[in-house]
């Protein structure tokens, strides 16, 4: 029994890493209508970004999640102009294919210089011990990160001038612009903040488990079904999802093979699209 | 009369072409290039049914040629059925599945089904992983009796370039065949405006579901020919992710929603694959060069070479279909 309660409190604590990872996915979705296709090949930019900056500086990895919030940031604009600015508005088919394209680029250049054999982060903070299990302290750090992460998002979308902005674009982006904001800023700044978002996600991964180049692409099947329970662009809402979601990985992990995992959540994602379109938490009026 | 159309007649001559082109010494090499050609533009041109007829993304339309592939090693190896009717059994088989996730993930509209897709690749690719009688990650094994009712494995090696090549232009006939038929009609008027053709009496659920399960049977009986073919299976090679979305990448190339531009984009990509697999100093960027090339075709030409066409010689739209 104490078994299955370290396991749902590890699911949680990871849990909260997927729904950071889900909000960047999220708040792109819900700001320009685009399905963000790069976000898996993001989380494993990330991930890597982690192993470079923490080998070249040796700093401690939590103060390395700035500069890769920065690099994100900057990279998001890049592809924004890249593969997104021309298609926004277009058919959702002609979105998915774009961003899927930069994907393919990334994962390709990627596995040029990584191989997809596997990496770590080769860090470990003290762990807490209750009875006979431990909880790493680097899990504990990341939920912390992530909590901190979610919750400036949070403040940012709902309190600033630029974060309501944001939420003006995402409600009705004519009515924004005839209000007198650049909606093409937005658009640019949002998708440079969901990029950071996503490579912050995956820096933190790579402190709790091994990666590949290829690591992203279950994180971002992760991150659709956080984003379908919570709705479009609620960052509290996808930190309680991610959290549920990794509470109910580690309620199953103890009794079925991981294996298995990807398929529980594929069905979690098509029953909660069918029977809640909006998402769990999402307001009938997004 | 689909007999009076231009591309009816390209497409037999195509299938006549791939027929004769290796026999001429017995061009083994040849033939297995070709083999790969034909195996894409089948799957492309099934995709294409979604993708360019009905306007959903499939991600995962790669599952269906996999699944093909095991039913059909396992009816040919454990119950020693003969390949024609294990090819036709899995056909059929996939479909009826097809049939089953359609009506389910079928529900859901634009982005969100293509994100279901994805989906659905992982979830039977777990499945296949986790099943005791397919042999789980290890696969399915061909041995050489197997080979014996065509007359050994050189024999069956070339039986089976045929049989897919007719595959092939099975599949381009019938993308010609439903692009004027009344049922073709009714996924143009799902992908131009799926809210007005529920309110013009196109039941959307039924048609979608139907294109769905149509564009699994061709892929399906491929597979179950190719993996023979190759002698092997397992879930990496069956349900392999990338193969799925350089289909996407091809039937963008050549111009979606056209019968010939699928095979055209289809063709041209999987030589330039094999050429960048190949060439040492390139080989570790052919997905780089895939996805700008898509990129640039999504960005600027979202007709395809096809499109590019019909712009230069609007004439040439009664000709090439």
């Amino acid at each position: 029994m104490g078994g299955i309660l370290a396991s749902m409190i590890d699911g949680l604590m990871v849990g909260s890493v997927y729904g950071l990872a889900a909000m960047g996915l999220s708040l792109i979705w819900g700001v320009m209508d685009v399905i963000n296709l790069t976000h898996g090949a993001m989380i494993a930019l990330g991930m890597f970004g982690m192993y470079l900056l923490f080998n070249a500086v040796a700093m401690n990895p939590y103060v390395l999640l700035l500069p890769l919030l920065a690099l994100g940031l900057g990279l998001g604009i890049l592809v924004y102009w890249m593969s997104v600015h021309l298609v926004v508005g277009r058919s959702q088919l002609m979105s998915l294919l774009s961003t899927f394209s930069v994907n393919m680029m990334v994962i390709g250049i990627g596995t040029a210089l990584w191989s997809t054999s596997p990496y770590n982060v080769n860090f470990s903070l003290p762990g807490l011990t209750v009875g006979d299990y431990t909880f790493t302290g680097n899990h504990i750090a990341a939920t912390t990160a992530a909590v901190i992460v979610a919750l400036a998002l949070e403040m940012f979308l709902y309190h600033t001038r630029p974060g309501k902005a944001i939420r003006a674009v995402a409600d009705n982006r004519e009515a924004a612009e005839l209000m007198g904001i650049s909606s093409t800023m937005v658009l640019t700044v949002s998708f440079g903040i969901g990029i950071a978002l996503a490579m912050v996600s995956g820096a933190l991964v790579s402190t709790l488990f091994p990666f590949t180049i290829l690591s992203g692409a279950g994180y971002q099947l992760k991150s659709f079904v956080v984003t379908v329970l919570a709705g479009l662009g609620k960052p509290l809402g996808a930190l309680v999802a991610g959290i549920l979601l990794g509470l109910l990985e580690g309620t199953l992990t103890p009794f079925i093979a991981v294996s298995w995992i990807p398929l529980i959540e594929f069905g979690l994602f098509v029953v909660v699209l069918i029977l809640f379109p909006r998402g769990i938490f999402g307001r009938a009026t997004a | 009369m689909i007999l009076k159309r231009p591309s009816f007649w390209l497409i037999l001559v195509l299938a006549a072409v791939f027929a004769i082109l290796p026999t001429r010494g017995q061009n083994a090499a040849l033939r297995e290039d070709l083999i790969l050609v034909a195996v894409a533009i089948t799957l492309v041109s099934n995709l294409n049914l979604l993708i360019g007829y009905t306007g959903y993304v499939n991600f995962g339309h790669i599952v269906f040629y996999g699944l093909g592939g095991y039913v059909g090693l396992y009816l040919v190896t454990e119950r020693h059925w003969s390949l024609y009717l294990s090819a036709l059994t899995a056909g059929v088989l996939v479909s009826l599945i097809a049939l089953l996730f359609g009506l389910g993930i079928l529900r859901l509209r634009g982005a969100y089904f293509a994100l279901a897709t994805v989906g659905v690749l992982v979830a039977v690719n777990a499945f296949v992983a986790n099943f005791d009688p397919w042999g789980r990650s290890t696969g399915i094994y061909v041995s050489f009796d197997a080979y014996e009712p065509l007359g050994g494995p050189m024999k069956a090696l070339w039986t089976t370039y045929y049989l897919i090549v007719g595959v092939m232009s099975l599949s381009l006939i019938l993308s010609l065949f439903i692009k004027t038929s009344k049922f073709g009609l009714g996924l143009f008027a799902i992908r131009e405006d799926e809210d007005a053709a529920i309110v013009l009496g196109v039941n959307a659920t039924m048609y979608k579901a139907i294109v769905y399960s149509i564009s699994a049977f061709l892929p399906a009986i491929a597979g179950a020919l190719m993996f023979y073919k190759n002698g092997m299976i397992d879930p990496s090679i069956a349900f392999e992710y990338m193969l799925s979305l350089e289909g996407i990448v091809m039937l963008m190339l050549g111009g979606q929603g056209t019968v010939i531009g699928g095979a055209l984009g289809a063709a041209l990509y999987e030589r330039l694959r094999s050429y960048l697999l190949t060439s040492p100093k390139l080989s570790n960027f052919h997905l780089v060069i895939a996805g700008g090339l898509l990129l640039v075709v999504v960005l600027f030409a979202s007709g395809g070479l096809i499109g590019w066409l019909y712009q230069l010689w609007p004439g040439s739209k009664d000709v090439i279909e």
